[in-house]
């Protein structure tokens, strides 16, 4: 199985505070917080697109990888916000990153998008070359559409987050992974042509909070790695409640998983790997990445860090 | 009936007692959140012994104790 060599992000400069957002929404500052644990999130500027920050994340992503872009074999794009039908954002990544010889694919998915993207990369990978796997959204000119979700609308924010799946080697080599999928959830979670996103809340958390440690106990005994030895959990920034009752339900210590979500919000496909890009590491030791999204759709990857 | 054993679950989930009927939202009362929901599912699973299925996590066959206790019955 191939590694993962190296990660990027991109976040757009404009802070939205909860201060701001309460405004907009009419609801209290407090209420915010405490319901989701984020305190900011970033909005993209009216020039950016899925395609522009998902383009910033892959070539930083690049960067750190040591891997040029004429190099690429395959660039996979996953985004549940791409701004029309089609073409998807990855033919443009593909235009500005100068990869001619890359084929490109979108993953019309948002949340665990990257995660499926991951795994395809990880198939992808040992015929084609380096891949290089983004996950990017600009959600927030959706959020605000009418009729207001406050529930929903408080949770989002932008970004793109990115890195280089490698058949050569790299910084933690991908061993297994447990994906899922559940049609039955397809009402739960949507986002129509024109918005906003539609969110059975309820049902989402029950599922996902079920769904995610069912994925990652699979895993582990198939792999027969005890949760309790994994260096870190990186998941998919949906909610830090949520978080932390996956946390609760594997019977891990809450600061096993890695949370930046206070700082940026739920940036959908894009919140695994810019979570991921930000983790201090060591990358040493078993890693577990998960996540879950609208489908449902859901899974967890196990990596074997070698750094 | 097992609305009463219900109603100690939920009490102990909220933190507070159960004081509205058993035909009444536990969602529109403030009983139970999102979260809290998941926590009364794995309860029911502990304290009746029974395995609910992912199918049936919607979150609409636990709105009332009523609903809950018919759900529980039919599972035990």
């Amino acid at each position: 199985m191939p590694w993962i060599r190296g990660f990027g992000k991109h976040l757009p400069e404009r802070i939205v505070t909860n201060t701001e957002m309460a405004r907009l929404l009419s609801v209290e500052e407090a209420w915010i917080t405490q319901m989701s644990g984020i305190a900011t999130r970033r909005f993209a500027a009216a020039g950016e697109s899925v395609a522009s920050m998902a383009a910033a994340a892959g070539r930083e992503a690049l960067l750190t990888s040591g891997v040029e872009a004429n190099e690429l074999g395959l660039i996979l794009v996953a985004s549940g916000s791409a701004e029309r039908r089609f073409p998807g954002p990855a033919v443009e990544v593909q235009q500005l990153l100068a990869a001619p010889q890359a084929l490109a694919l979108d993953l019309p998915m948002p949340s665990a998008g990257t995660l499926f993207a991951l795994v395809q990369a990880a198939l992808w990978a040992p015929s084609r070359g380096p891949v290089l796997v983004i996950g990017a959204e600009k959600i927030s000119p959706l959020l605000l559409a009418e009729p207001l979700e406050p529930g929903t609308a408080m949770l989002f924010g932008d970004g793109a987050g990115a890195c280089v799946v490698d058949p050569r080697g790299g910084l933690a080599r991908i061993l297994d992974w447990e994906l899922g999928t559940d049609g039955t959830g397809a009402g739960e979670l949507k986002l129509e042509l024109q918005g906003p996103i539609r969110m059975n809340g309820r049902s989402v958390i029950l599922h996902a909070a079920r769904k995610v440690p069912a994925a990652i106990t699979t895993l582990l005994e198939r792999q027969r790695r005890p949760a309790t030895d994994i260096a870190v959990y990186l998941m998919h920034q949906a909610n830090a409640n949520l978080i932390a009752k996956i946390a609760q339900s594997l019977g891990i210590a809450p600061e096993s998983f890695f949370s930046n979500i206070s700082l940026y919000g739920n940036t959908s496909a894009a919140s695994l790997l810019i979570a991921a890009a930000e983790w201090p590491g060591p990358w040493r030791g078993p890693i577990v990445m998960a996540a879950f999204g609208a489908g449902f759709q859901w899974g967890a990857l196990l990596l074997e860090g070698e750094c | 009936m097992q609305q009463n054993k219900i109603s100690d679950l939920i009490a102990a989930i909220a933190g507070k007692p159960v004081d509205i009927g058993a035909d009444e939202s536990l969602f529109e009362s403030g009983l139970l959140d999102s979260f809290a929901l998941t926590d009364l599912v794995s309860k029911l699973e502990q304290e009746f012994g029974i395995r609910i299925p992912d199918g049936d996590l919607n979150p609409r066959k636990f709105e009332t104790i009523d609903k809950i206790a018919e759900y529980v019955e039919a599972r035990i």
